[in-house]
């Protein structure tokens, strides 16, 4: 394990200046993602445009791993359908935990996160911007979306 | 305080010769030495312990209490005897008033469901400070939710100390329970218990001391703070986990009902009625964590074999060299500065989230504990989502602390 591994630049550069940070006005779904093993936690906003995400932001709180994984996800995942959103998060998913994974071709700079399958203590730091996009795009109801929580 | 100025106003505590004890304490940690700093969270094991806890299983094992057979007959001795050691090691007047438990959680959950539940009226207050572990909030507030009394906290001044006056000046004829930790797991502070306790013995509080970071620094004697429980953990005593110790005064535990039922705590049971066993195991039911309570024994003789006063000027000198170390780093804030502190340091690092300090610090074989430490109200009043906590124990060295600012700085870099 080498540490240059996890926090590689593309996360040290998405820790220090975070992408599509802050409030988004008029969003069409806001909703909130909890670690509580460690405190972290933030809120995803985002804006659907004909089932295509026309923008997505994020505020809140975090590690340098979870902050840059909200930042490059809300990079990757804007002017994504949901299906295709929902999809890479399936492959980010897989990235994360599985040692098998195939290799994060096509995946850009979120071949990043593969570092953190290394550390089974951060992968939940990684993995939870995610899930809260995933129950934000898997809701039926954008009105009534459920916290989200990694434990 | 440096090494030198310690030999000369103390006994010299033999650092290398307490490691010795430890066997873990020679483990390598991603090819370094182990410097384990989260003994606030769980301390680790003297050989002594895993001794006791190996012949114990190897030799010993069987159900105590009511065999006839020569095992049960000696685990019985030998988990009797460890309640005997645990009586002594904390002077409570009788062994009756050593209830063992799984840990300081059951510990308090036991007092709120079986002391306050039964005795607590809708408009009665429940006391406790703003610095508590969780474990000293939620079972209050469920019994609160119970019963319809109140949650009082008192609260901290900005250095997290918890002041004598700010705690009686929340004492009123509603107050019944006053609850407490003696030291406090996330910032270190070692609250003025005595004086606490003496305050509210005097106005008819019933009062129970959460020792569970406090045991392992300092003496702890049970008469001379006054108070009616105090709650502790084997494993952060150097003891086994799945352990720990409900001390009760005998005359409240005789009026408490039994908390859970089962086994061991009867005298007899027909389906028309059960009468009760005597204490202390009125509140034992079900066959108890019996290897944990002989490695507790273990750990009370270790912990009385050692010098106390020397090991904890060691820990003293641990702290303040920590102190002074940390505070020479830029952009590092230590949280929680009472002038009366155990030895453990929280802090938190400008640009560099406790969870990434931690990962970074473990690479270099340093165990430090991040997050909330299960205070998270302590956190919302330093307005801090998280801090990095290094807990010191007598075994811990002054290179260890050198090594871990060292490694902060490291992760300085990293971030900057």
């Amino acid at each position: 394990m080498e540490l240059n591994d996890l926090y590689r630049d593309v996360i040290l550069d998405h820790n220090r200046r975070p992408r599509n940070f802050g409030n988004l006005d008029a969003a069409d779904a806001s909703v909130e993602g909890f670690n509580p093993m460690c405190g972290d936690h933030l809120t995803l906003r985002l804006k659907l445009h004909d089932d295509t995400i026309s923008d997505i932001r994020f505020e809140g709180e975090g590690c340098a791993i979870s902050t840059a994984s909200a930042s490059l996800m809300t990079e990757a995942v804007k002017g994504k359908s949901r299906e295709a959103a929902l999809q890479l998060f399936d492959r980010v998913h897989q990235l994360l935990t599985d040692d098998a994974a195939p290799p994060a071709e096509g995946l850009g700079k979120l071949a990043a996160l593969s570092g953190v399958r290394e550390y089974p203590a951060r992968v939940k730091c990684a993995s939870l911007c995610w899930h809260t996009l995933a129950s934000a795009l898997k809701a039926a109801d954008l009105n009534s979306l459920p916290a989200v929580s990694t434990e | 305080m440096n090494n030198i100025a310690l030999a000369e106003t103390t006994r010299i505590f033999d650092v290398e010769a307490a490691r010795r004890e430890f066997p873990i304490l020679t483990r390598m940690i991603h090819g370094k030495p182990l410097a384990y700093l989260d003994n606030g969270a769980s301390a680790q094991r003297a050989q002594c312990v895993i001794d006791a806890v190996n012949d114990y299983e190897r030799h010993h094992h069987a159900n105590i209490h009511r065999g006839v057979h020569t095992l049960s007959q000696e685990a019985t001795a030998m988990y009797e005897g460890a309640r005997d050691r645990v009586q002594r090691f904390i002077n409570a007047r009788s062994r009756n008033e050593i209830i063992f438990v799984r840990g300081t959680t059951e510990a308090i959950n036991l007092v709120a469901q079986s002391y306050a539940r039964p005795t607590l009226r809708a408009g009665d207050e429940v006391l406790i400070t703003h610095l508590e572990h969780h474990a000293n909030i939620v079972p209050w507030q469920m019994v609160c939710e119970q019963t319809g009394a109140r949650l009082v906290v008192a609260p901290m001044d900005a250095q997290g100390e918890v002041h004598l006056e700010a705690v009686v000046s929340l004492m009123s004829a509603r107050t019944k329970i006053l609850a407490c930790a003696h030291v406090s797991n996330a910032l270190g502070t070692v609250l003025p218990v005595r004086r606490i306790v003496a305050a509210a013995k005097a106005r008819g509080i019933i009062t129970l001391l959460d020792g569970a970071q406090a045991v392992s620094h300092m003496p702890v004697d049970v008469q001379e703070l006054g108070c009616d429980f105090y709650a502790f953990s084997g494993h952060k005593m150097y003891g086994p986990t799945g352990v720990g110790v409900l001390y009760g005064r005998e005359q409240l535990l005789d009026r408490m009902p039994p908390w859970q039922g089962g086994g061991e705590m009867i005298l007899k049971v027909t389906f028309a009625k059960t009468t009760y066993n005597a204490l202390p195991n009125k509140f034992e039911a079900g066959t108890p964590n019996i290897s944990g309570g002989i490695g507790l024994g273990a750990a009370v003789d270790f912990l009385s074999g050692l010098d106390r006063d020397a090991a904890h000027a060691h820990e003293d000198a641990l702290l303040h060299h920590a102190t002074a170390t940390l505070n020479k780093i830029q952009g590092l804030r230590i949280v929680g500065t009472a002038p009366d502190k155990a030895s453990l340091v929280s802090f938190v690092v400008e640009g560099v989230h406790p969870h990434d300090l931690g990962t970074i610090l473990d690479e270099d074989g340093i165990a430090v504990r991040t997050g909330h430490h299960c205070a998270m109200p302590v956190m919302d009043f330093f307005k801090v989502p998280a801090t990095a906590r290094a807990s010191f124990a007598f075994y811990n060295t002054f290179d260890e602390i050198d090594r871990l600012a060292a490694g902060i700085e490291r992760a300085r870099k990293l971030f900057a």
